[in-house]
């Protein structure tokens, strides 16, 4: 499996998860884990997702969820969890 | 699986705290490019870089989108010209047209400088190395992204004071050559001692010949990173502060491990090492400066500031080393002056002077690096500096470097704009002492002793 995290930051308005989880269902991008908190009004949200399944590449997907959060007023991350991997665990 | 605070702290560090990778720099061998033929030997060179670089800057920016952290920089390194174009030049402009060929190379492949017009002289030059570093100025001027760098001394050797005597004379003049620029062929211009083979920082970056055909090395940064790290471990003490930059070192690393690997996979080039390099830019906050003011004191260039520095840069090591497979080129803290936002502070308010960052040089990666000086500095003066940082690289066998801008029709306190990550700097004052006797006796100073270490 390839797991890859998302991670939504900005100000809490309707609708953010239903965009976000939409545009993953369109790409056959299945979520495995969420947690998702507001901070003094922020919203911030982690996703764990398998992108196993996925048809387009990588980085194309990146810079689509990239525009996601651009047109919804948020900002999204799209990141191979490999960095996180690498960085907190031995 | 990775929670929510450590995905944060991640993002934290690239976003607020200026984590990225410095650098992906392709080393690329041109031994075998050379030709009796100049012509042939460029046309080899071209085919070379351009065929073996095509994808280089693409694989970068595909890493960066992969792993959201930046990469701020895409280079290649080649093998010294001075051996590549031995056999083919026979004069300045035979060694400025091979510079002119690495320089289009670079903008085909569109990495942002490309390195290795140098000569490893440490204790004697050839024909063509001397031509070579006679061509420099007009190579410097003659070209955009070609960085040249000489080797003139290590602990092995000694030092060539020859060497030294002539990169007084070809700095002054690479300065005055491009002294509608503020001087900025200097700044592509680097004076070794004891220079590693697989840097992949600039200007000093050269794929050595002890090297493969072509590698990937990755040079990482993050004094931001380690700047914050330290902030949180004010007033306690000398061990914990050294457990923080070490845990912080090891976490700055593994991301440069990562696009390493990363790196030679797409490109299908092997790994050669990581450089754990704490590397400012002029960015507020990317300050090797601010790491050591946070660790307590008033202004970098105060007492204290050469131990602060030596915490700094070997807790780098130490963090570093047990995140990557096989580390090299510089790795530690660089203390170049324009390219640090703190450095520039320091010499302004008048706490940092060429002398206190001579002495920081003996614990610091590298060396005098970025430093504008007045133009009217004599050339003999400039090679004495150069010897002094020589001197302390050979008997601490340590890679040493000069990396100095005597820039034309300036004087002292005025500011230099070199621009981009080459930042901009004050003009520092230079001793007025002269060392002309001591410079022109020419010849070597002997390799230094190995025991008696006092």
């Amino acid at each position: 499996m390839k797991k890859a995290i998302i991670t939504v930051v900005g100000k809490d308005q309707v609708g953010i998860i239903a965009e976000v989880c939409s545009f993953l269902a369109k790409n056959n991008v299945n979520i495995l884990d969420i947690s998702q908190t507001i901070i003094q009004g922020f919203f911030n949200m982690m996703m764990v997702v398998d992108i196993s399944a996925i048809e387009k590449e990588f980085v194309d997907l990146s810079e689509e969820i990239d525009a996601l959060g651009n047109h919804i007023g948020v900002n999204i991350r799209l990141q191979h969890e490999d960095i996180f991997n690498k960085m907190h665990r031995i | 699986m990775i929670n929510l605070f450590e995905v944060a702290e991640t993002n934290k560090m690239i976003e607020q705290e200026n984590l990225d990778v410095r650098t992906i720099t392709m080393g690329i061998s041109l031994l075998d490019c050379m030709d009796h033929n100049l012509e042939i030997l460029c046309q080899n060179i071209y085919k070379k870089i351009t065929t073996l670089a095509n994808d280089l800057v693409k694989t970068g920016n595909d890493i960066e989108k992969k792993y959201g952290v930046p990469i701020v920089n895409k280079r290649i390194s080649v093998t010294p010209i001075g051996f590549v174009g031995a056999s083919a030049c026979k004069s300045i402009e035979d060694f400025v047209l091979i510079a002119k060929t690495l320089d289009r190379c670079a903008k085909e492949t569109g990495v942002n400088f490309i390195g290795g017009y140098s000569a490893i002289v440490s204790k004697g030059m050839t024909t063509a190395e001397e031509l070579l570093i006679r061509s420099i100025p007009k190579a410097m001027k003659e070209t955009e992204l070609v960085c040249s760098s000489v080797n003139v001394g290590s602990t092995k050797t000694g030092i060539n004071m020859d060497a030294v005597k002539l990169m007084g004379e070809i700095i002054k003049e690479t300065a005055y050559l491009t002294k509608d620029k503020d001087s900025i062929g200097c700044a592509k211009l680097v004076v070794l001692c004891n220079a590693p083979d697989d840097n992949p920082f600039m200007a000093g970056a050269y794929h050595g010949v002890s090297e493969a055909d072509s590698i990937i090395n990755v040079g990482v940064s993050g004094p931001g990173v380690v700047k914050n790290a330290i902030a949180k471990a004010k007033g306690k003490d000398f061990g914990e502060l050294c457990e923080i930059i070490k845990k912080t070192a090891f976490k700055i690393t593994r991301v440069g491990q990562l696009v390493a690997m990363e790196a030679s996979k797409q490109l299908n080039v092997p790994f050669g090492i990581i450089d754990l390099s704490l590397a400012p830019t002029p960015a507020v906050g990317d300050s090797i400066a601010d790491c050591l003011e946070n660790m307590g004191l008033e202004s970098v260039g105060a007492p204290g500031t050469t131990a602060a520095l030596a915490i700094l840069n070997d807790h780098v090591k130490k963090g570093g080393v047990m995140a990557s497979s096989y580390v090299g080129g510089l790795s530690g803290a660089f203390i170049p002056v324009s390219e640090d936002q703190g450095m520039i502070n320091a010499v302004e308010r008048g706490a940092l002077t060429l002398e206190k960052l001579e002495a920081m040089t003996c614990v610091c990666s590298v060396g005098l690096d970025m430093i504008a000086i007045p133009g009217n500095t004599s050339n003999t003066i400039i090679s004495g500096i150069i010897a002094d940082e020589m001197a302390i690289g050979m008997i601490n066998q340590k890679t040493t470097a000069v990396r100095i801008i005597p820039v034309i029709g300036k004087d002292i306190g005025e500011m230099v704009e070199f621009g981009g990550l080459l930042g901009h700097a004050p003009i520092m004052p230079v001793s007025k002492f002269e060392c002309k006797e001591f410079i022109n006796r020419g010849g070597r100073i002997p390799a230094p002793i190995h025991s008696f270490k006092n």
